[in-house]
């Protein structure tokens, strides 16, 4: 048949290109961070009204490393009954967490923070081996925001008239929390400290294939004194987090993770009076006009897509570059990406380091496949990577159009598809038609173009000349199927009171 | 004697007053059992047409200066003012008493000269300037959310309708508002002010029918990014919270007393409003250096 011949000579024609060089930058000696001093147990309870409790169904799970497929702890998993005893303990803790002075409640908040600046190591190599993040960012980005999260909404606690002119805020009752796998312990902290700060009680359900830092978190919560039941813990599945959206004393829920779990949360709580902040996928525009520097934006492309193995739901996952420059800048990128590193997660040399789950590698490589069915140009940088564990090269897909599905479509991996543009109203049109909102990034050396385009993009969050970068004081949160509501800054109180 | 002209009520769609295409019509009858007017019915195909045009104003009415937003605002209170008589006639031909609807009108009046006056001044309250701990330069706007689709106060026919439209066009959207279904007559006479205005066609679109036949749609269509419910049915606002899950629309419930002075506040345009951050280096701060 014609048309399977045509796919297989598209498939033979864009195979992987191979690059002749060897790069220098491969043969780093290894500088793995030690994991000695780490203390991890080997089995881990929910953590419900301030103790550690076997969850009822006495059934735990396998909690791995994804870079090497090995199990590293077994985990309980939660059910319908436990998230009841959770959220009743909540409810019960809100009676009196709700009326402590904002003074006090600020300290308890503190301490967290402090607590956790001082096990920052620990937390950085756990993060890592729970994972598969490179041990650099965990120590360097997820884990000192986490604890600087807390810091910054500590402060909050008593001054939160000055947040809404003219209004008395007033705490919501118990938050349900649910938080995605890719910054396990950053996003507990960005869902936590707001809720603590303005006077409410928690239930937090980590991701399945990732809970240990959530439940080091509770380690710290009980040493920190936090009066019993104002923050549970109950790890376990999609069924655990289900039951945390339909319970009917929870007041709040808080969802980071998929559109369309988002929209089926968004759907189960209709009719009830339950508010809901959603902060779900994207697919960002990283946009580089022909008058950007290059050098620069180059770093930003590889750090917008590569950046915790393209598990970032602002990933800047879908380049435009202004056709005048597109040769220079994929050409500059390609070589850039000989560089990068994939391998060992603790290692302190490593770039990318292990996609999370096989079950994201099959995706990805799925979305890869598709990619390549589709028409467009794949390229992957020669590079080794190790035989066990999950691992994925970073990948570009060049000359991509708005049609293809892995434009349009969150891959959540490092894959990046490339596409050229000439005029701005042309590439504000692109960036924007598509469902998501969250982010986008802009490169260019003119200040009217920048603020031109930060006002037509429909995105919550612009990086003009830089990429993912996140700060407690900087809301961030999704405009259109990227979700609703805020975290971060001032305005990330407000999902978390009445008035 | 003169024989009186009887007004024909059409819908407000575009900037234009169109017949519902559906050819439909109820009859409204005063509380003496009177047929006082055929109202237009309208359908699924009207509210769509509406959201083509609410989309296509966006653009224009979004980008427009805030204190520019706040002159047409202000503009809606002048030709308001001057047309009170009627609004008034309305609303006792409608079962008002005269001391009740001159209070509405002046209410509604009033409620545009205050959303006026807030186009240009939420942004400062309600964005930052946030200090991040990098050398970048970081602020966060509140930007209008698009398009809203809203089903109006059935008891109130002006302050229903003034008080909801004011805070979502204040704020920059553009929308579509179906009227109260048993007190229509103001509605249709609010969009002649509207019309006289200098308000951008298509900004405000104004529809007659039953909430009954129009809610899923106006909380299902795909290009819509917010609906506002302001009746009592519980049913039709479950509905529409469900539907609204289709493409994670934002959906409000004001079920709102409008006469109350606290029913006027920024927060309703707030609800309306996304909150962007935008995000810079700066070559050198402090002692962090330049951060790209």
């Amino acid at each position: 048949m014609a048309t399977s011949k045509n796919i297989k000579a598209v498939q033979k024609k864009s195979a992987p290109f191979v690059s002749s060089v060897k790069s220098a930058f491969q043969n780093y000696a290894p500088a793995p961070e030690s994991s000695d001093h780490i203390q991890l147990k080997p089995q881990y309870n929910l953590f419900i009204n301030g103790k550690f409790v076997k969850p009822l169904s006495k059934i735990y799970y396998d909690t791995i490393n994804p870079a090497t497929g090995k199990k590293i702890a077994s985990v309980a998993k939660g059910n319908e009954k436990d998230i009841d005893a959770a959220v009743k303990a909540a409810s019960k803790a809100f009676e009196s967490w709700s009326k402590t002075d904002p003074k006090e409640r600020a300290k308890y908040i503190y301490r967290i923070a402090r607590m956790i600046q001082e096990r920052a190591r620990e937390f950085a190599v756990v993060e890592t081996m729970n994972g598969g993040k490179s041990i650099r960012e965990s120590r360097d980005i997820d884990v000192p925001l986490a604890a600087n999260h807390f810091f910054y909404y500590a402060g909050w606690a008593d001054k939160l008239e000055y947040a809404f002119p003219n209004r008395t805020p007033k705490p919501i009752g118990v938050a349900g929390q649910i938080i995605p796998w890719n910054f396990p312990l950053l996003m507990a902290a960005w869902k936590i400290a707001p809720a603590l700060a303005t006077g409410n009680t928690v239930v937090l359900k980590p991701a399945e294939s990732t809970p240990l830092t959530a439940l080091k978190l509770a380690e710290i919560i009980q040493e920190s004194g936090l009066p019993d039941g104002v923050v549970n813990i109950v790890t376990g599945f999609g069924d655990c987090g289900a039951a945390l959206v339909n319970h009917p004393k929870v007041n709040k829920i808080a969802f980071t993770g998929s559109t369309p779990v988002g929209k089926l949360i968004q759907k189960s709580i209709a009719g009830t009076s339950k508010k809901a902040t959603l902060e779900l996928g994207g697919k960002a525009a990283n946009i580089i006009f022909d008058d950007a520097p290059i050098d620069q934006a180059v770093e930003g492309i590889v750090n917008g897509i590569f950046f915790n193995q393209g598990h970032v739901c602002c990933a800047g996952s879908r380049l435009f570059i202004q056709e005048n420059v597109a040769e220079k800048v994929i050409k500059k990128l390609k070589d850039r990406m000989k560089t990068l590193i994939v391998g060992d997660p603790m290692d302190k040399n490593t770039d990318i380091g292990a996609i999370n789950s096989q079950a994201q590698l099959n995706k990805i490589n799925h979305y890869i496949k598709l990619g390549q069915k589709e028409g467009a140009e794949i390229f992957q940088p020669e590079c080794s990577i190790p035989s066990h564990g999950f691992f994925c090269k970073p990948t570009l897909f060049i000359g991509t159009s708005q049609s293809h599905r892995i434009v349009q479509e969150e891959i959540f991996g490092p894959v990046l598809t490339i596409q050229t543009f000439r005029t701005i109203e042309e590439v504000i049109e692109k960036a924007n038609n598509i469902p998501y909102g969250l982010s986008a990034g802009v490169w260019t050396d003119k200040g009217s173009k920048i603020f031109n385009l930060t006002t037509k993009l429909k995105v919550g969050v612009v990086w003009a000349n830089t990429y993912n970068k996140f700060d407690p004081t900087s809301p961030f949160g999704g405009y259109k199927e990227s979700g609703f509501g805020r975290e971060g800054g001032v305005h990330g109180l407000l999902p978390y009171v009445n008035f | 004697m003169q024989l009186d002209i009887l007004k024909t009520y059409k819908l407000y769609i575009g900037g234009s007053f169109p017949r519902t295409e559906s050819g439909r019509f109820y009859k409204l009858e005063n509380n003496k059992k009177e047929v006082i007017a055929n109202i237009c019915l309208s359908s699924r195909k009207d509210f769509r047409n509406a959201v083509v045009a609410a989309r296509k104003a966006f653009e224009s009415w979004s980008g427009r200066a805030a204190f520019n937003r706040g002159q047409i605002l202000y503009r809606i209170a002048e030709m308001l003012e001057g047309r009170k008589m009627q609004f008034v006639e309305e609303l006792i031909m409608q079962g008002a008493s005269k001391a009740n609807a001159e209070k509405e009108v002046r209410q509604a009046i009033d409620r545009c000269v205050y959303y006026s006056g807030w186009c240009d001044k939420y942004q400062q309250l309600f964005g930052s300037v946030n200090p991040v701990a990098s050398s970048h330069f970081n602020f966060s706007v509140p930007e209008p959310t698009g398009v809203v689709s809203v089903i109006a106060d059935e008891n109130f026919s002006l302050l229903g309708l003034v008080s909801v439209i004011m805070p979502i066009i204040a704020g920059g959207n553009t929308c579509i508002i179906l009227a109260s279904e048993t007190k229509p007559l103001c509605s249709i006479t609010f969009a002649e002010v509207l019309a006289t205005s200098d308000l951008t066609a298509g900004v405000v679109n104004i529809l007659t029918g039953k909430s009954k036949e129009l809610h899923t749609h106006f909380a299902s269509h795909m290009d819509v990014n917010a609906v506002v419910y302001c009746r009592e049915n519980g049913e039709e606002a479950k509905a529409i919270a469900e539907l609204s899950s289709l493409n994670v629309k934002r959906s409000f419930f004001w079920q709102k007393i409008w006469t109350k002075a606290e029913n006027e506040n920024p927060y309703l345009i707030m609800d309306l409003q996304e909150i962007k951050t935008t995000w810079h280096p700066i070559e050198n701060i402090g002692v962090s250096g330049a951060k790209y």
